[in-house]
């Protein structure tokens, strides 16, 4: 039997309106890799940053025993300290410095307030190693992609001597290739002798690697497994995780589908806003009927995002040429303005940054993109508002306290609903969805599938970008495959599968 | 038990500078032996900062978008310096001059915004450049000389009275029948409200709540009337500054262009996808902190009688630091228009006590950079909570 690493006691954490913990209890084995996982908001990050100091002790009840030794951690540093060391769901690596310097940001190699840059540089060199990245150190955070600043944010980690290393979802924002990466490296941390506590809501991921799952349900803990000794399924975990059975990933969908084409979009070109010698999308046509659910499949860097915000009122993008459709006759739209008007909505992929207003209500949020539909003359109709943002909070049930918290003390999956409720509230005939399901536990999935499909079934016109291949197979009825600015497949249901669509999106056009 | 203690500390934040508003005016009036609050003072202490109100509301638009304007002295004395020419050098009828002097405040305005928005050169650089240039435009202007004195239609802007059309000698009837006029205005909006939100079946306070905040607001309301109608009335200026309380808090507080604006401030990229067309709100935001700046400076030159080269010095650092008091905060998105009004009365309270005490121009600088700080920190400690 391993020694225990870390105990956590009778933990209890209350916010102004929600009791986010209550009376939690974990114990993680020495050398394991450590499972956490539940429903948006179960509580899982803020478990976490009672463990690691961001939220100090007196702020919470209970006790943390690390390595035997009872802790009362007053902030992040203390935490570093012993070990404990943890990588945040939100990227906090700052763009315009380099990796090295990222690396040591607060633990700077120096002496006498010099910083030695050579030896900076020469120990991020050899942390790139260990995490297999092969990158210049000097290189700017800005210039690298999103699964190479995860890897980052693992070499810094690194860099602090870390016994006990917590991953709060690092895989949401990275594709299958650099997950499984990502994955492996945590299996050689493993032999190594660290111990990791990994949180995501990707169960197949955490059936391969971990050791022990614990689940979390509305801030309490339900069970601990062992994940060979109790041969657990993923039907047993989200069954813990949601409180009830759950037959089907995907939901049942009553088919509508038109043959009239709703959108069409036609030798779409785009060029880089900066660079605009650099051609982004190549001659893109696309198209989606009536009722119709499409995918998008590509891989990061693809173009996807790209070709979504171009066609949603140019927001990407110089140079853009080619023709848009909407009920059969030429649209342009010059700006997000237009779009709307027209009925498309674009539910981006990055909450934080193009999403959501932070500091802003739930309601603010919800009715920002009409807010013509609860005004008169411009003049805003408040209580139609709120009744109005209370009847989509329901109906998505989004998880708040009130309309009137602020999205940013929601959990990632509440904000995420937020979003997609936005765009809702515009009523649109075409939706564009990029990565609808990013960071966001089963259970919400499914009711966001559902409301996909009922969005489908009243005749609304949707397109999915999705990293996740089975996501879109369970749910799209054709699916384009993006590689290089190029489409490469325009596959229906009954001929796509995993290994094609791999094929098509690894197609290489050389150049 | 848990609900009274959520709105004791909810309203402690929401209220805390009015709080510290009235603490600040019980502290002076003891201190300058009642002389604070007699009638004459009351209704200084309303002329002599209605320029920083009028520039602090425009700030608070500003500061909400995420931007800063530090032209807006330079522009007011500019605005100044230009209604001498026109009224008392050209002679041009008093309302022609006043409108256009408005204008050029929005003409100024929509440079600055022009810059900033369509150029994307941050508003510290923009208004710091426009500070410079309106000064130095006041001088050119001035011809370095001051330029007085304006026509009696101007002065009465800023420094004429209500008449009492009831004639009622010692104390202005005129006044105490409009305050008794707002006060059921007043409550009747308020009884709308409650009866709409229970009509939706909103939280409503309990009805004691209800009635005792009614109560207060119409004390209040009709003291400061009775305390005004002992003097001259009600100055022409308040009623300026009562429309545009009311005017831009309606617009920030009720409507799509109010929410946006705050939107804009909040996230802007979202905001922009979201269909707020940001650069052109941000650019009316500067028109309208220009067309303010206008008014403050023409107030201003009303009441000192004069256009001169000094106009307007450092008030752009007061309305910031009444903007900030208020509750804005730097990186956009929050603040209200009647949280710049108090903080633009605890400056101009500050100021004017301290005048009473017979306390140096130098003490009180450095008292109100303190009290600034003060402020902000205290906040935040709030915020922090
Ligand atoms: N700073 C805060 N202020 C108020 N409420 C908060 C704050 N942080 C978290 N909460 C609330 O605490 C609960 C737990 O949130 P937490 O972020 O721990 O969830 P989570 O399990 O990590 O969810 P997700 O999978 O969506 O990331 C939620 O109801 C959330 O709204
Ligand atoms: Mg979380």
């Amino acid at each position: 039997m391993a020694e225990t690493i870390l105990e956590m006691k009778g933990i209890s954490k209350t916010f102004p309106g929600v009791k986010a913990l209550d009376n939690v209890n974990l114990k993680v084995e020495q050398g394991e890799i450590h499972a956490l996982i539940g429903e948006n908001g179960a509580g899982k990050s803020t478990l976490m940053k009672v463990l690691s100091g961001v939220h100090p002790f007196g702020t919470y009840e209970g006790d943390i025993i690390f390595e035997e030794t009872e802790c009362q951690f007053k902030d992040i540093n203390e935490s570093e300290k012993l070990g404990i060391v943890i990588i945040h769901q939100e990227l906090a690596l700052i763009p315009e410095l380099s990796i090295a310097e990222n690396i040591f940001l607060g633990n700077e190699q120096a002496k006498n307030g010099i910083i030695n840059w050579k030896k900076t540089i020469i120990e991020t060199r050899q942390l790139l190693e260990k995490v297999g990245l092969k990158l210049d150190p000097e290189e700017k955070i800005k210039n690298i992609g999103v699964g190479q600043q995860q890897l980052v944010e693992i070499a810094k980690a690194l860099s602090k001597k870390v016994k006990l290393l917590i991953l709060d979802e690092p895989t949401s924002a990275l594709n299958e290739e650099d997950s499984e990466n990502l994955l492996n490296l945590l299996l050689e941390f493993k032999k190594q002798g660290m111990t990791s506590i990994l949180i995501s809501h990707k169960l197949k991921e955490l059936l391969k690697v971990s050791d022990s799952i614990t689940v979390l349900r509305d801030g309490q803990t339900i069970e601990t497994y062992s994940v060979k000794g109790d041969k657990l399924t993923e039907a047993t975990i989200i069954k813990d995780m949601v409180g009830r059975e759950l037959a089907n990933l995907f939901p049942e969908r009553n088919y509508n589908i038109q043959d009239r084409v709703v959108f069409e979009v036609k030798n779409w070109s785009v060029h880089h806003p900066l660079d605009t010698e650099k051609q982004i999308l190549h001659d893109i046509q696309i198209h989606v009927k009536q009722g119709e659910i499409v995918g998008i499949a590509g891989l990061m860097g693809a173009g996807r995002t790209e070709l979504a915000m171009s066609i949603f009122g140019k927001s990407y993008g110089k140079k853009i040429t080619g023709q848009l459709f909407k009920d059969g006759e030429e649209v342009t739209f010059k700006n997000v303005n237009d779009a709307v008007k027209n009925g498309v909505a674009y539910v981006s992929e990055n909450r934080k940054e193009y999403g959501l207003i932070l500091i802003d209500s739930v309601k603010n949020n919800l009715t920002l993109a009409n807010l013509q539909e609860v005004a008169k003359n411009n003049i805003l109709d408040t209580s139609k508002e709120v009744v109005e943002a209370e009847s989509l909070k329901t109906k998505i049930n989004i998880k708040a306290p009130t309309i009137h918290q602020r999205t940013i003390n929601l959990s990632g999956g509440n904000q995420q609903k937020v979003v997609l409720g936005k765009w809702m509230f515009t009523n649109p005939d075409v939706l564009i969805l990029d990565e609808p399901t990013r960071g966001i536990d089963v259970g919400a999935k499914f009711e966001i599938y559902k409301l996909i499909n009922e969005l489908a079934e009243q005749g609304k016109s949707i397109i999915m970008i999705s990293s996740e291949l089975p996501e879109l197979l369970g749910m799209c009825d054709r699916i384009y495959a993006l590689s290089e600015g190029r489409i490469t497949a325009n596959l229906d249901k009954s001929e796509a599968n995993q290994e094609t669509l791999m094929t098509y999106m690894t197609q290489s056009w050389g150049s | 038990m848990d609900g009274m203690k959520n709105l004791i500390s909810s309203n402690i934040r929401k209220f805390g500078m009015v709080i510290a508003l009235v603490g600040i005016v019980i502290l002076f009036q003891i201190l300058t032996d009642g002389i604070l609050l007699t009638p004459l003072n009351v209704t200084n202490i309303i002329m002599q900062n209605s320029y920083i109100i009028v520039l602090a509301i425009g700030m608070m638009l500003i500061i909400i978008t995420g931007e800063i304007d530090l032209s807006v002295g330079s522009v007011a004395a500019f605005v100044g310096a230009v209604a001498g020419v026109l009224l008392v050098s050209w002679d041009l009828p008093v309302i022609v001059g006043i409108l256009l002097c408005l204008l050029l405040g929005a003409l100024i305005g929509a440079w600055q915004g022009f810059w900033v928005s369509y150029f994307n050169i941050p508003s510290f650089i923009v208004t710091l450049a426009g500070m410079l240039i309106f000064r130095g435009l006041t001088l050119v202007v001035l011809e370095g000389r001051t330029i007085a004195p304006f026509p009696d239609g101007f002065r009465s802007l800023s420094s004429s009275f209500l008449p009492d059309i009831f004639g009622g000698g010692e104390l202005q009837l005129f006044t105490i029948v409009i305050g008794v006029l707002l006060s059921v205005i007043y409550i009747l909006f308020e009884i709308r409200g409650r009866r709409s939100d229970i009509k939706y079946n909103f939280n409503t306070t309990t009805l004691p709540l209800f009635v005792a905040k009614l109560v207060l607001i119409t004390l209040i309301i009709n003291v400061f009337t009775f305390v005004l109608a002992q003097y001259e009335g009600i100055p022409y200026v308040l009623i300026i500054l009562t429309l545009l309380v009311i005017g831009y808090t309606f617009l920030m507080g009720k409507t799509v262009v109010g929410r946006h604006i705050y939107a804009l401030g909040g996230n802007i990229n979202a905001a922009q996808l979201s269909g707020v067309k940001t650069k052109k709100m941000k650019f009316w935001v500067f028109v309208n902190m220009g067309v303010l700046a206008a008014l403050s400076g023409l107030i201003f030159a009303g009441r000192l009688n004069a256009a001169t080269p000094q106009a307007g010095n450092l008030f752009e650092l007061d309305a910031i630091a009444a903007a900030v008091i208020g509750g804005a905060s730097f990186t956009g998105g929050v603040g209200t228009v009647f949280g710049a009004v108090i903080g633009a009365l605890v400056m101009g309270v500050l100021n004017n006590g301290m005048s009473l005490m017979g306390i140096g121009i130098d003490w009180q600088q450095a008292i109100k950079g303190l009290v600034l700080l003060g402020a902000v920190a205290f906040d935040v400690l709030n915020k922090n909570k």
